[in-house]
């Protein structure tokens, strides 16, 4: 799924791969949301920028795990300030804070796409969907879904 | 505090200005410091050098978030108590509309953690606290007014503040006219960006009782973290400041009700909210129904941000707050005073957050 038509540079904020982060963005350019998870102690963390565990402090020893990409909206808000001329002809723009249900607290930053009015909602219940914006990178976004 | 911006302002002189005006304040010489503890001022060595002070056995730089504030008075006060340091002189210096500061967007991937936000165009400090309030809001309908009386209040303090920077009357249609910034908050919602400084001298209530103003003492202070790298926290801070209230009253040896006025940190508005149902002045969830014009107003249960908060009087991160609750009890604040105030109340809700009960 292409946000931008064919030839458009793509002039958003990009991440930056680093030793301990590549794992994720190589997962999602696979298609796959994954995350560390400690061989210790089993915790999940997001962001993945660090190698030691925050709950147990065992460092190093973890895999990326493909979660379910399943979750809900714990929050959302639009912004209508201009802060990045990329967004400009967006404004607003959602902002949501999803929920995974892989464990309780674990949450992250996406956009809501593929929706109507009444979806950008808290406890709304959604999915992920991968976003190739460009040929080295894909970001994570959500759809709503039904209520299971 | 200045409304203005000034290219040849910087955050060293202006912290010059405010703590020679204090040092005349308080009737103190500057031989007579030997603590110093700077916020949002770069350097602290450079600070000291342009004051010309060098004999000095507290020297500290609190960075410049402003959950700070709070922390470096409370610090300032711990040294004294612990016998490190007889007199320290907290200065705060913001050259931030000078300089053009800005609280959000900024070019490429920014730190390892935003990264993971600023490619969904997630940005800024306001934005993290409207998804918490669009959360509160979800788990508690607080009535559609509930911040607007907020900010509202603090620009009818403001406007009795000569020091403040936006003193013209917000009603409310004004506030519901103005434009969303991270929508639900809107424009009145926010701080201001402004230049400004503000120096606080502590010292001993034994050594205060020979200086010319009449002591305002820290009664009793606290701390409560509830830390991650994000700011957006699930229960709004609730129970950090809930663990921060049960230190903090029973150490000044009072309770809620004994509180004159409040001073409470809001880089936006939801964040007073959050202070009021933490600190115990109502149930959890209930502050938006709970605060009304007259209950926060001068005359009311509980005189909010007497001086006009971030909103109006100026973003001075929490010294404007801190400065208010002294000239309050001094009882020098002329029309805005809050008559009869005894005790004063300072918190700010936040990944570390403070508490500070002033008294007479």
């Amino acid at each position: 799924m292409a946000t931008e038509p064919t030839g458009t540079p793509y002039r958003k904020p990009l991440p930056r791969r680093n030793k301990f982060n590549t794992p994720y963005w190589d997962g999602l350019s696979e298609h796959k949301l994954t995350l560390p998870k400690c061989n210790a102690c089993g915790f999940i963390w997001h962001p993945p920028a660090s190698p030691t565990c925050p709950s147990c402090l065992t460092e190093g020893d973890y895999e990326f795990v493909e979660l379910s990409g399943r979750g809900r909206i714990w929050s959302w808000l639009k912004m209508h300030q201009r802060y990045f001329a990329a967004f400009a002809d967006e404004l607003p723009y959602n902002v949501v804070y999803v929920e995974l249900e892989d464990r309780p607290g674990l949450r992250m930053i996406s956009n809501l796409v593929d929706f109507s009015d009444e979806d950008l909602r808290c406890d709304q219940p959604v999915e992920v969907v991968f976003d190739d914006v460009t040929d080295e990178w894909t970001l994570p976004k959500f759809r709503p879904v039904a209520a299971s | 505090m200045y409304r203005d911006l000034d290219p040849e302002r910087n955050s060293y002189i202006l912290g010059a200005r405010a703590f020679k005006a204090a040092l005349d304040d308080a009737g103190l010489r500057k031989e007579d410091v030997d603590g110093l503890a700077v916020m949002r001022i770069p350097d602290y060595a450079r600070m000291a050098e342009v004051l010309g002070i060098r004999d000095l056995t507290i020297l500290n730089n609190f960075g410049g978030a402003g959950r700070m504030a709070g922390v470096t008075l409370t610090y300032a006060a711990m040294a004294i108590h612990a016998g490190l340091a007889t007199t320290v002189a907290c200065i705060y210096g913001n050259d931030g509309r000078s300089v053009g500061a800005r609280y959000g967007g900024g070019e490429g991937a920014g730190s390892d953690t935003a990264m993971f936000e600023v490619p969904y165009g997630m940005t800024s400090p306001g934005a993290s606290v409207a998804l918490m309030y669009q959360r509160y809001a979800h788990l508690y309908s607080p009535p559609r007014e509930a911040l607007a009386h907020l900010a509202i209040n603090n620009r009818d303090n403001a406007a009795l503040n000569p020091s403040a920077v936006m003193r013209s009357p917000l009603t409310m249609e004004d506030y519901f006219d103005a434009r969303f910034i991270s929508e639900p908050l809107r424009l009145y919602d926010y701080c201001l960006i402004n230049d400004g400084s503000v120096c606080m001298i502590v010292t001993s209530a034994e050594r205060a009782r020979d200086l010319k103003q009449p002591p305002v003492y820290i009664s009793a202070a606290a701390n409560a973290g509830d830390v991650a790298d994000q700011y957006t926290v699930d229960d709004f801070f609730y129970n950090g400041l809930r663990r921060m209230a049960d230190e903090v009253f029973p150490a000044a040896g009072i309770s809620q009700k004994d509180i004159d006025l409040a001073n409470l940190y809001d880089n936006f508005t939801p964040t007073i909210l959050f202070e009021l149902e933490g600190m115990g002045f109502c149930e959890q969830g209930e502050a938006g129904s709970w605060v009304s014009a007259e209950r926060i107003g001068r005359g009311g249960e509980l005189p909010l941000n007497t001086s006009g908060g971030h909103t109006s009087e100026s973003y001075m991160q929490g010294w404007g707050h801190l400065a208010d609750c002294v000239r309050q009890l001094r009882h020098e604040t002329g029309e805005r005073q809050v008559v009869g105030a005894e005790h004063a109340l300072y918190c700010c809700a936040a990944p570390l957050s403070n508490a500070i009960i002033f008294r007479r």
